[in-house]
């Protein structure tokens, strides 16, 4: 059985998106899942206008926190199943000897990770915008912070989470560790945010965002590599 | 600059320094194991798997013992040993997930810590776990796992289910398998890998009396193709030209 003479052997970035493809196809075949941060999401930020005094303007001044707030918060729920699963069968095993830098596979889930529980927090961001009365002007400069922070955190994430595989109860841990590096997409989102309800000029933020956002997609999938080698041990 | 540099050249004596004294405390406690014994380094020219030397404490408990193993291709090795012998941790080892205190190994004469992601891509493992996602099915699972080493072709894939005797559970669900069934699956992941070092982790475990010789009989066909097997397990191996490595 030497079949694999003949085969063409899987270059790094066809191996990235065939991991990529297929936690994505793996998010769809449970949906539940899939949609609990963007649930959590809405229900955090659609109780504020409800329990607050009903005055727009006020509303309106606070709603850059509550909406990063709730971002940040259902961004953290979603962190803790990053690597788990993929710990208790096997498969990170399988990842470590695949013959693939173990990065370009962390890389992949990471972006994976996102498109399935950033994206729809992105996608959610105007409706939960018009519930705070957030002017329609402002909603293309919120999605675009929502998505770059919340990748932004997918990646700093990944390494939280690979650090903490080897506890039990790392929930509380993997938020301690990554809230604190957590707060500059915080400040910067936010801020973005207040910006464009005022109507000046976001850029910025946004620059500052992206900024973090590369050097976070960066380095991370090389530590969270590394603390992954170690959780094997 | 100069600065810099003396500062990294005292950070790496520090570290030097530091792992000295680790491995010193370690053969303290046991005085037993001859740790100077050093066996000669293998000239680059041999091939196969060498595991020389080598020790691995787990906590404080020191599981193994300076185990040696020379399989040069085309050999198929039984590793055996009572529970806790350490037979898990050597593949362990072996695959460059621990890494002992002491000793070394060597892929076709070249250190495996040195090869990295080289190495992983000459190596089919299969563990306790099968590394199979429930939500998938099981071509699914093998076409991912697979893919990520080289390109597959589904008549390629058809051919290893059936070999395996589980063509017509290839399409389901992986949760609905039974736990034979998903070994047989995972079987064929290592199958097809292409890797000519197979570490196989109880092999044998939930498959009924067929499955134990047809695995029997893949191994020892793919190391009479050249490639080496190491597996463990408790029963004897079905199968002609098998080595005994024992752990006590």
């Amino acid at each position: 059985m030497n079949a694999g003479e003949r085969a063409v052997p899987t270059g790094m970035l066809a191996a990235g998106a065939a991991t990529f493809r297929r936690d994505v196809v793996l998010a769809f075949r449970r949906p539940g899942q899939m949609l609990q941060p963007v649930v959590f999401f809405l229900i955090v930020t659609t109780l504020f206008p409800l329990s607050l005094s009903p005055q727009l303007s006020q509303l309106r001044d606070i709603s850059p926190g509550i909406l990063w707030v709730g971002a940040l918060l259902s961004s953290l729920l979603a962190l803790e199943s990053l690597f788990r699963a993929d710990l208790e069968d096997g498969t990170l095993e399988q990842w470590v000897i695949s013959g693939q830098p173990l990065a370009v596979q962390v890389l992949a889930r990471i972006l994976a990770h996102w498109t399935v529980s950033g994206l729809p927090l992105v996608a959610a961001a105007p409706l939960v915008g018009a519930s705070l009365a957030v002017p329609a002007s402002a909603f293309g400069t919120t999605m675009l912070v929502l998505g770059l922070g919340t990748l932004c955190l997918s990646g700093l994430g990944a390494a939280g989470a690979a650090l903490t595989l080897g506890s039990r109860r790392a929930s509380v841990l993997l938020s301690l560790l990554v809230l604190p590096l957590a707060m500059p997409i915080l400040i910067f989102g936010a801020r973005g945010v207040d910006l464009a309800i005022l109507g000046e000029p976001t850029r910025g933020p946004v620059l500052l965002l992206s900024a973090l956002t590369i050097l976070t997609l960066s380095l991370t999938p090389w530590a969270a590599a590394s603390a992954v080698r170690i959780s094997l041990e | 600059m100069q600065g810099d540099v003396q500062f990294a050249g005292w950070w790496a004596a520090a570290l030097r320094r530091s792992r000295a004294g680790f491995r010193g405390a370690r053969d303290v406690s046991s005085k037993a194991v001859s740790a100077t014994f050093r066996p000669p380094v293998t000239a680059p020219t041999q091939t196969g798997l060498q595991v020389q030397g080598v020790h691995l404490w787990r906590g404080e408990r020191h599981v193994l013992r300076g185990v040696h193993l020379d399989a040069p291709l085309g050999t198929f090795w039984h590793v055996r040993g009572p529970n806790g012998a350490g037979k898990t941790s050597l593949l362990r080892v072996v695959a460059g997930f621990l890494w002992p205190e002491d000793g070394q190994v060597l892929w076709n004469g070249q250190e495996t810590r040195g090869l990295g992601d080289e190495f992983g891509a000459q190596m089919a493992c299969l563990g306790h776990e099968p590394a199979l996602k429930a939500d998938l099915t099981a071509r699914e699972n093998i076409r991912y796992l697979v893919g990520l080493r080289r390109s597959v072709a589904d008549a390629e894939l058809d051919a290893a289910f059936a070999r395996l005797g589980i063509a017509d559970h290839a399409d389901r669900p992986t949760r609905m398998l039974s736990a034979g069934q998903k070994r047989r699956a995972a079987m064929v992941r290592v199958l097809l890998s292409g890797a000519p070092l197979w570490l196989l982790d109880e092999p044998f475990t939930n498959l009924d009396v067929a499955g134990v010789e047809l695995f029997a009989g893949l191994l020892a066909e793919h190391a009479a193709g050249g490639g080496v097997v190491l597996a463990t397990t408790h029963q004897p191996i079905p199968a002609p030209g098998v080595r005994t490595l024992e752990l006590a």
